[in-house]
């Protein structure tokens, strides 16, 4: 009988993954040199079926006013799930936002969203863009009409959750299956760090290396490149967009933004959160010789972070070596 | 002893299979019944009549509303004898544009005689962070802040004359949960002993409540849409929501 019981409860446990048994299985894995993620699909049991609803979702134009403009549009694979070449986001009728597109990027890590950390929740980083005018310019009535009228999403959610029922919160969770499964580990530097098959650094990402931890790792902390903190960098004497202030309400927070990751940084460009540096070599002569003295900036910054030319190559090169080609290259992320 | 055993391998499994289950919920041997709540939106006595009527706050200031929407969340029933019960999942949105939004029954109810009641207006500081919601937290629903995480507790929109807003216009989303900001409020109200809140296998009570969107715009601060006509969150959305906290919510009376 206690046999019975225990193979009942086993049952109770396995019944869903055992549906897509001979696909590759979906997981979620952490890299042996991350700490544990935020996030953890508690509420939300990953599924094979659920990552590839959220990811149809992802890449799905059809969800736009204008039939244009995808998640996949402003988030592009190839550019490390930002939007390439886009100072701020390009969405319908070819607005443009206020900010430029943040990678998506070990967001189970992250527990707040947006450059001014405005949204708090993974699950619920998708609305802002699906209602912005700019962005997608729709809401969520005529997206749940559209699904539950479009084949084959009917079928898809009910593979993915039991039932044909399309709503906003089945419809985030899926796509939150997809988005938080953007794990990217497998960078040399990780492979370095978790001393991988022999990989090490040239004697000049080395030396990039050093001046790293000397330099930003206070704020770009290991192993996500950032401390998830709020810091004003010193773009402008006074920053047109007010930042972190917009959403705590208090001065000392004004023209403050997350630090943001450096990981695949190399084909993140543009950089910083109005997207105004295309080039690293822009990025490094800012903290070189370009840091404006702003009301909040950061006590580290007073100086800049002076950089001769030697130093700069070194840095770069190390910077390099946070690129994730088997993120950027996965094909279980791309479009199908 | 033998039955007793055969008995109990028989309900093991059982039992496992019912605890895959995410909500079982918990067994009392207590008797339960239902009781509801209807919320009467009025204006300093009057109906509320969507768009058309004209009111008056408390600085003589004419207004008219064409939105007003409310959480009340975390209902909580104490006893005499200082016992309580939450009443599980107990999140509502009450929209004045939809009648049957205002009449709420709350079944599973344990049987007693209630002598408080008290709730949140708004919803609590952990929802308002937590994951893709459904039901009345659904962001459909048109009261969730997308770039700013957290739910509108109170909206009412409308139009009064002395707005200096675009089209005259006025923008009452009151909501925020961290300080200095917050704007959680809680409302509790004492019910008369004499004639309790009597929820019994074969009663099933009714509470009205009136409710004064009036309230928004007195209080602590009275109100001058000259001045104060857009708040979404913030300070000003702080004013608006220590002047309900009192006069949003009075309990008129309760039929047993
Ligand atoms: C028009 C371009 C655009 C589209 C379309 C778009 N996004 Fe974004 N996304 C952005 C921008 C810009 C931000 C940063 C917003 C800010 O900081 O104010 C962002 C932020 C995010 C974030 C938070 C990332 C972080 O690190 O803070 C997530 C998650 C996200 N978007 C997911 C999605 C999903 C899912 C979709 C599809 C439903 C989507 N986005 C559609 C431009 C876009
Ligand atoms: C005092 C904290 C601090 C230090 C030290 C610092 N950074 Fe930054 N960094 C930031 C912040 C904040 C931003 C985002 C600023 C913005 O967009 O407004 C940023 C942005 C960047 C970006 C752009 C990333 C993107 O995706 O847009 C790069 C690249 C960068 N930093 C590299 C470095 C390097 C290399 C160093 C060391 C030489 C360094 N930072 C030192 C805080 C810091």
């Amino acid at each position: 009988m206690l046999f019975l019981s225990i193979a009942l409860m086993y049952a109770c446990s396995k019944n869903e993954d055992e549906v897509a048994q001979e696909e590759k299985k979906i997981t979620f894995s952490i890299p042996a040199n991350f700490p544990a993620p935020a996030y953890n699909f508690e509420d939300n049991k990953l599924t094979n079926a659920g990552f590839a609803l959220g990811k149809k979702l992802f890449y799905e134009a059809r969800l736009s006013a204008d039939k244009s403009v995808s998640c996949g549009s402003c988030h592009q694979q190839f550019a490390g799930f930002t939007q390439l070449d886009h100072k701020v986001s390009h969405g319908v009728n070819n607005c443009q936002g206020k900010r430029n597109t943040p990678p998506l990027v070990n967001l189970a890590w992250q527990k707040a969203f947006f450059w001014d950390g405005g949204v708090k929740n993974i699950e619920t980083s998708p609305l802002n863009a699906i209602t912005d005018a700019c962005e997608m310019g729709t809401d969520i009535q005529t997206i749940v009409a559209f699904l539950k009228n479009t084949a084959p999403y009917p079928d898809l959610f009910k593979q993915a959750f039991g039932s044909t029922e399309i709503n906003s919160q089945l419809i985030l969770k899926s796509i939150t299956q997809f988005a938080a499964v953007l794990v990217s580990g497998n960078s040399k530097y990780d492979k370095v760090m978790r001393k991988e098959g022999g990989i090490s650094f040239t004697s000049t990402e080395l030396a990039g290396y050093n001046l790293f931890k000397e330099k930003c790792t206070s704020c770009h902390a290991e192993p996500f490149f950032t401390d998830f903190s709020y810091r004003s960098n010193g773009l402008d004497l006074i920053s047109a967009d007010e930042g972190r202030s917009h959403i705590t309400g208090v001065a000392s927070d004004f023209g403050k933004f997350r630090v943001p990751t450096l990981r695949n940084i190399e084909y993140t460009s543009p950089y910083m959160h109005d997207g105004r540096f295309y080039s690293l070599d822009e990025v490094l002569e800012h903290y070189n010789s370009g840091v404006k003295a702003s009301t909040n900036l950061d006590a580290q910054l007073k100086n800049g972070i002076p950089l001769n030319t030697t130093e700069k190559e070194q840095i770069k090169a190390f910077l390099k070596t946070l690129t994730d080609n088997e993120f950027i290259k996965n094909t279980l992320y791309s479009e199908s | 002893m033998k039955i007793s055993t055969y008995f109990l391998a028989l309900l093991c499994p059982v039992i496992l299979l019912s605890s895959c289950k995410k909500d079982a919920e918990e067994v009392t041997a207590n008797t339960k019944s239902t009781f509801s709540i209807e919320f009467e939106n009025q204006v300093n006595g009057s109906p509320l009549v969507l768009n058309t009527t004209s009111y008056k706050n408390a600085k003589g200031e004419d207004f008219k509303i064409n939105v007003f929407k409310y959480y009340v969340s975390n209902i909580k029933l104490s006893k005499a004898d200082g016992t309580t019960y939450l009443i599980p999942e107990s999140y509502f949105l009450i929209d004045a544009s939809k009648s049957e939004s205002t009449n709420i029954t709350f079944k599973d109810v344990p049987t007693g005689d209630y002598t408080k009641i008290e709730y949140t207006i708004g919803v609590d500081y952990a929802r308002n962070f937590a994951g893709a919601q459904t039901g009345a937290l659904d962001p459909i629903n048109g009261m969730f802040w997308t770039w700013n995480s957290g739910y509108i507790f109170v909206k009412l929109e409308g139009t009064s004359p002395q707005s200096t807003a675009d089209k005259n216009l006025l923008t009452f989303h009151i909501g925020g949960v961290t300080d200095p900001n917050n704007t959680i409020r809680t409302f509790a109200t004492e019910i008369n002993s004499a004639n309790p809140l009597r929820v019994r296998a074969d009663g099933k009570p009714n509470m009205h409540f009136i409710v004064n969107a009036a309230a928004l715009f007195t209080g602590k601060t009275d109100v001058s849409f000259a001045t104060l006509n857009f708040t979404m969150g913030g300070t000003n959305s702080v004013i608006v929501a220590n002047n309900y906290a009192n006069g949003l919510f009075r309990l008129d009376h309760i039929h047993n």
